[in-house]
């Protein structure tokens, strides 16, 4: 099996400049409950997004036609709690393919990075330079490109680099499937046991 | 040769290496496996579009927690997506043949509960769970994290996983604890000095002679908080204390078996020169009973302390600070003494084992609950309930107008019928005072069962050492 491809995207960006945004505000216990891996992102930042009647609630950004796009930007220490892999899932099937903050929580990084999704760290200066620029110009746009881990505004021509781990790099440019590989093992996983 | 020294993390990680990638993650090989209802459907359904069955059915362990109503237990399921992930999980075991401790189940609880109560948890293993909270095995000095669902399905199809090896830190807490200050109050005070994100990239190792004074109960207590602190997890080395609590158990080794076993897990500690990536040291006559005041489980501060004022902070860091106060409706610098508690909840895998309802029972005998308080009492499992009624706590409980629940996660997150009602103040024994995690608009105040046993008696943030 594969999973999909990243490789280079150009995009506006959608800003939400808070910290420590965790699984419970990306995606809330109560909406959990499927059996299969569809529809989460109509509940992504759910509690944020609409009001208690249900409502959208318009000062939410994901309500402000002002902005739109597939690259999510977060103030640091996106993706803390939970383990759930629903986050990844939410932020995913709102048509988002890049997170763009600087800092992320482990298991939330490595859920996003299991499902299609690149995680992008930036430097605090550089991350506060992507919510001035957007805050003026929402029609800004921004590349990031896998292969050479860099992510550029490019109306200030203004890049900075980006870590990612070699093997899951590979897995990202070329939708290489980690169960995949680990099935590839089976004999040495086999004499693991055995030892 | 002289052998460079390892941690205790070191020694587990390195001895279930089965491949190293190059420039990538360990394949790492998993002992034990537990699974629940909400994260386990999605990778059964992956493994069943590969057209395959779990690879090692005997290593995996269920039981359904996170949804299931924590009253009327023997009646069907109320809540129609509720019942049909408890059954998914049910089917889903039969088809794979994995043992599952349903609400039918003697052994039936939080999966974090059962498995160190029942013997499956011990030292030197690799355990994974899709929940974060795994983190609490790690009391038994094994290596015990938090994984995705696209991990789950890892699992299942190879026994292993694709982890990048986490850094090392210590943590040690020195000297003797306050009175009734308890293992929650040493876990709110780590965080709220290293901050929710402090421990990320890390595992961490519990060290010092406060930690070595704590029982299995507290220990267990403070390894389920280190995720909070944004580690992998967290670990403290076997001792005697380890090996008493988890012989007898029923899946514990047994004669011989447990003779080579006990030699095994007496090596398992640090080596006395063994290098950590990060070290903090911390003195534990300087903790008293915590308890949160914000959205975070770093916004603590002890119950004699004021909010803080936030007069120091800029940028998004006061726009954060902000907006939590506003979500709580506190303002900075207010006493957190005296502030109004409508509900105290007691259980969850994070203080829902037999210890903390001695505690709590203790504090309220021959006291009387709050009128204006709802208290929802509910045991970390079936064998913690069976105990509870042993030992007489219930008959404690209802003589000070509490009633015993069932076993479930109940109130810790809002994802059974177990839900703090907007705007209203809760006392919790949990472990996350997110927005809206005990329902939306709740406001959550994290705390030990001491401290929610004085708010539940008083109405009111109270310090049960005034009592």
């Amino acid at each position: 099996m594969s999973i999909e491809k990243f490789q280079k995207l150009v995009s506006t960006v959608v800003p939400l400049p808070i910290e420590n945004v965790d699984t419970d505000q990306i995606i809330p216990a109560r909406f959990l409950k499927a059996v299969e891996r569809k529809g989460f992102g109509d509940n992504l930042f759910r509690d944020w997004r609409y009001k208690k009647d249900g409502t959208p609630n318009p000062d939410f950004v994901l309500n402000n036609p002002r902005y739109s796009g597939q690259i999510l930007v977060a103030g640091k220490n996106f993706g803390s709690g939970s383990s759930r892999e629903h986050a990844a899932w939410a932020v995913y099937d709102a048509g988002f393919r890049v997170v763009v903050s600087s800092f992320f929580a482990d298991i939330f990084k490595s859920n996003v990075l299991n499902n299609g999704l690149l995680p992008v760290q930036v430097p605090d200066a550089f991350l506060d330079e992507i919510f001035q620029i957007v805050e003026t110009d929402p029609s800004a746009k921004f590349e990031v490109d896998l292969e050479s881990q860099t992510i550029t505004i490019l109306k200030a021509g203004i890049s900075v680099n980006f870590d990612i781990n070699p093997y899951k790099k590979e897995c990202l440019l070329n939708g290489y499937d980690d169960i995949d590989f680990l099935l590839s093992l089976k004999e040495e996983i086999l004499a693991f046991e055995q030892a | 040769m002289i052998l460079e020294p390892k941690t205790l993390f070191d020694k587990i990680w390195d001895g279930h290496v089965v491949k190293q990638v190059k420039d990538g993650p360990d394949v790492l090989y998993i002992d034990r496996h537990f699974i629940h209802e909400v994260t386990s459907p999605v990778a059964f359904l992956g493994l069943e579009k590969r057209g395959m069955k779990v690879f090692r059915p005997k290593n995996t362990i269920a039981t359904p927690d996170h949804n299931v109503p924590t009253i009327d237990q023997h009646l069907p399921i109320k809540e129609e997506l509720s019942r049909i992930q408890v059954q998914a999980l049910k089917d889903n075991c039969a088809k794979n043949g994995i043992e599952l401790y349903g609400l039918d189940h003697q052994y039936h609880g939080i999966v974090h509960i059962i498995g160190p109560e029942l013997g499956i948890t011990q030292p030197g293993m690799t355990i994974v769970c899709g929940d974060s909270h795994t983190s609490t095995h790690g009391a038994f000095g094994s290596i015990a994290f938090g994984i995705g669902t696209s991990e789950v399905e890892m699992v299942f199809a190879s026994q292993c996983i694709l982890q990048p090896k986490p850094k090392k830190m210590r943590i040690s807490v020195e000297g003797k604890l306050q009175k009734d200050v308890t293992a929650k109050d040493i876990a709110l005070y780590v965080i709220s000095k290293i901050s929710t994100s402090g421990g990320t990239g890390h595992f961490i190792e519990f060290a010092g002679s406060a930690i070595r004074n704590l029982t299995m109960e507290g220990r267990m207590t403070l390894c389920n908080m280190s995720i909070e602190c944004g580690a992998r997890g967290g670990m403290i080395a076997p001792d005697e204390e380890t090996f008493n609590y988890i012989k007898g158990r029923e899946f514990a080794p047994k004669g011989e078996d447990w003779n080579k076993k006990l030699a095994i897990w007496k090596q398992l500690k640090s080596d006395d020169n063994a290098v950590f990536d990060t070290e903090y040291k911390y003195d534990a006559s300087d903790i008293e009973p915590m308890i949160t005041y914000g959205t975070n489980p770093g916004m603590g501060i002890g119950v004699s302390g004021n909010i803080p004022t936030g007069e120091n902070l800029t940028g998004s860091d006061r726009i954060t600070f902000d907006k939590s106060l506003e979500y709580m409706g506190f303002k900075p610098g207010d006493k957190i003494k005296g502030k109004k508690v409508d509900y105290v909840f007691i259980g969850s895998c994070t203080n829902g084992r037999i210890e903390d309802f001695r505690l709590f029972a203790n504090f309220v005998k021959g006291k009387k609950k709050a009128a204006s308080v709802i208290a929802w009492i509910v045991p970390g499992s079936k064998k913690v309930e069976q105990q509870i009624r042993e030992e007489g706590l219930v008959e404690i409980f209802e003589a000070a107008g509490f009633a015993l629940r069932q076993p479930g996660c109940s109130a810790c997150l809002a994802m059974n019928d177990d839900k703090i009602p907007a705007g209203k103040y809760s006392v919790s024994t949990s472990n996350r005072n997110f927005e809206g995690r005990q329902g939306p608009g709740a406001r959550t105040m994290l705390a030990s069962p001491l401290m929610a046993a004085a708010a539940a008696i008083t109405g009111v943030v109270s310090d049960p050492r005034e009592f």
